[in-house]
């Protein structure tokens, strides 16, 4: 099935009251969209708006300033309830440069607002856009509402008592628009100004001139005589559970599961990987967290890498890698050697677009089907899949869980939506986890490698230090009864079938399948996996309240799935299939349980729109 | 760690698996050797790794009683790493070949090397792959005949050794399969080295590449074609010991001159001395005798006790963790 853009739907702020709001902060590599977004978000939280963030930055570290390649974009999606994407269309786009504008128009509702720093529309930047006119100048923006304003010179006059350099000066900017942004939606500065005075804790002078431009730039909104229409904008609070909440990235809540997984075992834990796009941030994390159980190794390349955390798992501790989709291919010879030795390993696969070097930046569901089959041999692993940013956080703790107690490889299936993408988190109570101590084997009596436990099927783990638990395994094909090697064809069936079941029967060591939003039974489910949840939900949400018997059901199990999914969907006449590749899962889904499930693919680097989904579901609905 | 371990023999090293190499094949010398020098090293036996990759000499950790993990093939160093990193007490040994260590594994065997991790590493050196029979190997001659060379190899060699110097080794030995006396002493010193200790151990593949080190083996022959260093021993060799190494200070290079008359010119072995172990290392047939013994050694701090002394903070419990969940900006809904 085609994705197509649902049309009506879209959200507007003509109203004084608005329920939800899309704000797209977008300027040049160098502007500080990132940080201006971050701290409108932690503004947004701390107003009490739900809301769920997107970055979308270039691949080039440095692009030349005013170049189109080099735009730098961050979306924000804030409302009254149950936000779970970063938002379809714009209703505000702030563009601080014609490169800016130009690549993000399209993003604009009809009617939207549009603020542009008039102050870098320059012959200069306006060719380097591509730009023959200015659009300032022409009616090219006559369907949108248009706000003007020399940025540049605006910025220069607040920050002048500083004493800052032009250059220095004219970074402020950035801040200016964040105060005026700040007014437009009635949310407190004062988050900003501590992060700002903290930022720049050596250097005064310069928090002083950002601080002072932030509150030029709301004064500002305050003041002027601005178009009609442009006012304040008040979004409802969201209801939502109470409790302490913070903002966390998938990347954070992954590091941060990794680590109470770690606390939950009393185990180490060695991440060892080599620096990828969207991956690396994960390292980053984990390797300033030193006075947790966490010891982080940069290896020489991602063989190493699987191979080290595989060392370290053989060594007793609980060895943990990460990479995207070129790297997790490279390590899948290692997997291999953790499935066939029976050792406890956590692999992280941040997905980005593919094949080869693809879309570093962007994001895709693409290596499900490596996650699940990309390796040699009959070597079955479980694999997990996030749903949300907060959700990494649980499904880190129970890969680490399931690696742990049958003794296997577990892949987490995130990717760079996910990673990168920041929403509200409930702050969890450590003490109310589930602890999942392991206890290293150390009876030397008849002690052999190959001894098992009875219902889960894993082989004793005996780490080396222990006196007495001297043993040798590897690669090649173990004696069941000894686990030493063995070339015995019927050996080698039982130890295969072996395998297989050991993952197999992890199906009844997760919870059943639920319906994530709607009836349990009805005309419609759409089925979803990893980071379509937001979008999904959404969408599915809105057929509902139209009237449609539809439900969503998302799967965080892939393999093993839970034993009821085929069930589950069985009580629907029809089931649909979004995922971000072009069909992956919903092979599975046909092949396993005979369903015939129709796809929805969109390979397009970025995440699906509520809309489209929308759109898909009103088309097939009609056809049922 | 020294305190009354049970005294161990030989046999307490040996398991029950029966030995596979093919008769006559130089890694059943160094398996003895090795099963000898590990009640010498006087340390817990339930303390010792082996790891290796692919090939015949990997097969080598299923023959020891200790702790053995027969990976894949080129990965043995970075899996010992992570054993080590996980394990700081424990003695890691790594067991490789040519093809597994400077084919496959070259880029693991430098990042070991140049890291100074902490590890044994033993290359057993045949200058062919043997376990798919016959091929070529990085480390073979050029003009090797072999399966996939029928008119002979067209490849350079490398230098195991010189790689070694090159990636930043500490630690650099060469020795011989059935030098039982020599190889234990080159393997006690290694193990006694602070960082990562590289030894090159030159064995013989009797079945596909029989007599290659034959002119360092032979007893006859070897006086004139191998060379025992030793620090701060002059370096001389021959049947009467009648030759020794010089330097040519015009043009940085080694010659073989008689010791008569050149007493004073001899060089003496330092193996803290990097220039001259490059050139120790180089030296080969059929004009120079090739050099056994510690060619290098060098004091630095290893990246295992190094990484530990970075990770040594006060180590944080539950209580700490659930500060980190809360830590940031935080609110409250009621």
């Amino acid at each position: 099935m085609q994705v197509v853009e649902e049309k009506d739907n879209h959200l507007n702020v003509n109203e004084k009251e608005t329920h939800d709001v899309v704000v797209r902060f977008a300027g040049d590599s160098g502007d500080g969209m990132q940080l201006t977004g971050t701290n409108f978000t932690q503004a947004t939280a701390l107003y009490g708006n739900d809301l769920s963030t997107f970055p979308d930055f270039p691949a080039e570290i440095r692009a030349p300033v005013g170049a189109t390649f080099g735009v730098s974009a961050f979306q924000i999606y804030f409302g009254a309830d149950d936000v779970t994407t970063s938002g379809d269309d714009v209703d505000v786009l702030v563009a601080m440069n014609p490169a800016a504008l130009i690549t993000n128009l399209g993003k604009l509702v009809k009617g939207g607002l549009v603020i542009v720093d008039k102050g870098a529309f320059t012959q200069k930047n306006l060719t380097k856009a591509k730009y023959e006119i200015n659009p300032l100048e022409d009616n090219s923006l006559d369907g949108f509402r248009v706000l003007s304003i020399d940025i540049h010179k605006q910025v220069l006059t607040a920050v002048e008592p500083y004493g800052l350099s032009h250059k220095d000066a004219l970074r402020c900017k950035n801040m200016w628009t964040l105060g005026l942004v700040m007014w437009l939606f009635d949310r407190d500065r004062s988050a900003t100004v501590e992060s700002l005075n903290k930022k720049f804790a050596a250097k005064p002078q310069v928090a002083d001139a950002n601080i002072a431009a932030l509150n030029a730039g709301h004064a500002y909104g305050e003041t002027a005589e601005l178009p009609a229409g442009i006012h304040v904008y008040k979004v409802p609070k969201a209801k939502v559970p109470p409790g302490m909440y913070r903002n966390i990235t998938g990347t954070q809540a992954l590091a941060y599961g990794l680590i109470a997984g770690s606390e939950l075992a009393e185990i180490d834990l060695l991440f060892a990987s080599y620096p990828i796009t969207p991956a690396s941030n994960l390292l980053h994390e984990l390797s300033s967290k030193k006075g947790f159980r966490v010891k982080t190794f940069q290896a020489e390349d991602e063989i190493a890498a699987v191979c080290s955390a595989m060392g370290a798992s053989f060594a007793g501790s609980l060895g943990v890698t990460s990479s995207a989709g070129p790297g997790i291919a490279l390590k899948a010879e290692g997997i291999s050697l953790a499935v066939a030795s029976e050792l406890p390993l956590v692999i992280v696969n941040t997905q980005r677009g593919g094949p080869s070097t693809g879309l570093p930046t962007k994001t895709e569901q693409s290596d499900f089907n490596m996650a699940l089959f990309g390796r040699h041999g009959d070597t079955p692993i479980p694999v997990v899949a996030a749903s949300t940013a907060t959700d990494c956080f649980d499904v880190a703790i129970e890969a680490v869980r399931l690696a742990i107690r049958y003794m296997t490889p577990v892949m987490i299936l995130s990717d760079g939506y996910l990673a990168n993408a920041s929403e509200p988190w409930k702050i969890p109570n450590f003490d109310s986890l589930k602890s999942f101590r392991v206890n290293h084997y150390d009876d030397p009596k008849d002690f052999k490698p190959s001894i098992r436990d009875k219902n889960t099927k894993a082989r004793v783990w005996a780490k080396p230090g222990t006196p007495g638990m001297e043993h040798r395994i590897g690669g090649i094909e173990k004696s069941f009864e000894t686990g030493d090697i063995s070339y015995d064809p019927a050996n080698h069936q039982k130890m295969t079938e072996l395998r297989k079941e050991k993952v197999a029967q992890i199906a009844h060591d997760i919870p059943l399948q639920e319906v994530s939003f709607g009836e349990s039974e009805g005309k419609l489910a759409v089925l979803g996996w990893g980071s379509t949840y937001g979008a999904i939900h959404q969408a599915v949400k809105r057929a509902v309240a139209d009237g449609m018997q539809v439900s969503h059901i998302h799967v965080r199990y892939l393999s093993p799935m839970p034993s009821n999914l085929c069930e589950i969907l069985s009580k629907f006449d029809s089931v649909l299939v979004p995922e971000m590749n072009t069909g992956q899962f919903i092979k599975m889904i046909r092949s396993e349980f005979l369903i015939d499930a129709q796809g929805l693919n969109k390979i397009a680097g970025q995440p699906f729109k509520i809309g489209e989904i929308l759109a898909a579901i009103v088309e097939k609905y009609q056809d049922l | 760690m020294n305190q009354a371990l049970p005294t161990l023999t030989l046999k307490d090293f040996a398991t029950d698996q029966e030995v596979r190499w093919c008769p006559g094949c130089g890694d059943y010398a160094i398996l003895k050797t090795i099963q000898k020098v590990m009640p010498e090293l006087n340390r817990p036996k339930e303390n010792q790794v082996f790891v290796s990759g692919i090939g015949c000499s990997s097969r080598f950790p299923y023959y020891m009683n200790t702790f053995g993990f027969h990976t894949i093939h080129g990965r043995a160093p970075a899996i010992a790493t992570g054993v080590k990193l996980a394990n700081p007490e424990l003695d890691v040994w790594v067991i490789t070949g040519d093809g597994d260590g400077f084919s496959i594994g070259g880029n693991h065997m430098m990042h070991a090397i140049r890291r100074n991790v902490n590890l044994q590493i033993l290359l057993f050196n045949n200058e062919i792959y043997g376990l798919t029979k016959g091929q070529y190997s990085p480390t073979s001659q050029v003009g090797t005949q072999s399966p996939s060379s029928p008119s002979g190899s067209v490849d350079a060699p490398l230098s195991p050794c010189l790689v070694s110097l090159g990636s930043g080794g500490t630690f650099i030995a060469r020795s011989i399969d059935t030098e039982a006396k020599h190889l234990s002493g080159i393997v006690k010193r290694g193990s006694e080295h602070d960082g990562t200790a590289f030894i090159e151990i030159l064995q013989n593949c009797p079945i596909y590449n029989d007599g290659v080190f034959s002119q360092v083996k032979d007893k006859k022959l070897a006086p004139e074609f191998r060379v025992e260093v030793n620090h701060g021993k002059p370096i001389t060799f021959g049947q009467e010991n009648e030759k020794g190494i010089m330097l040519d200070r015009q043009s940085l290079s080694l010659q073989v001159v008689q010791c008569a008359g050149n007493e004073n010119e001899i060089l003496i072995h330092d193996e803290q001395n990097k220039a001259q172990a490059q050139l120790l290392a180089e030296m080969k047939g059929p004009n120079f005798p090739i050099a056994v013994g510690v060619l290098y050694k060098e004091e630095k701090s290893s990246f295992v006790t190094d990484v530990y002394e970075k990770i040594d903070v006060p180590k944080s419990g539950p209580g700490e963790f659930q500060e980190l969940l809360e830590s940031g900006h935080t609110w409250e809904v009621k």
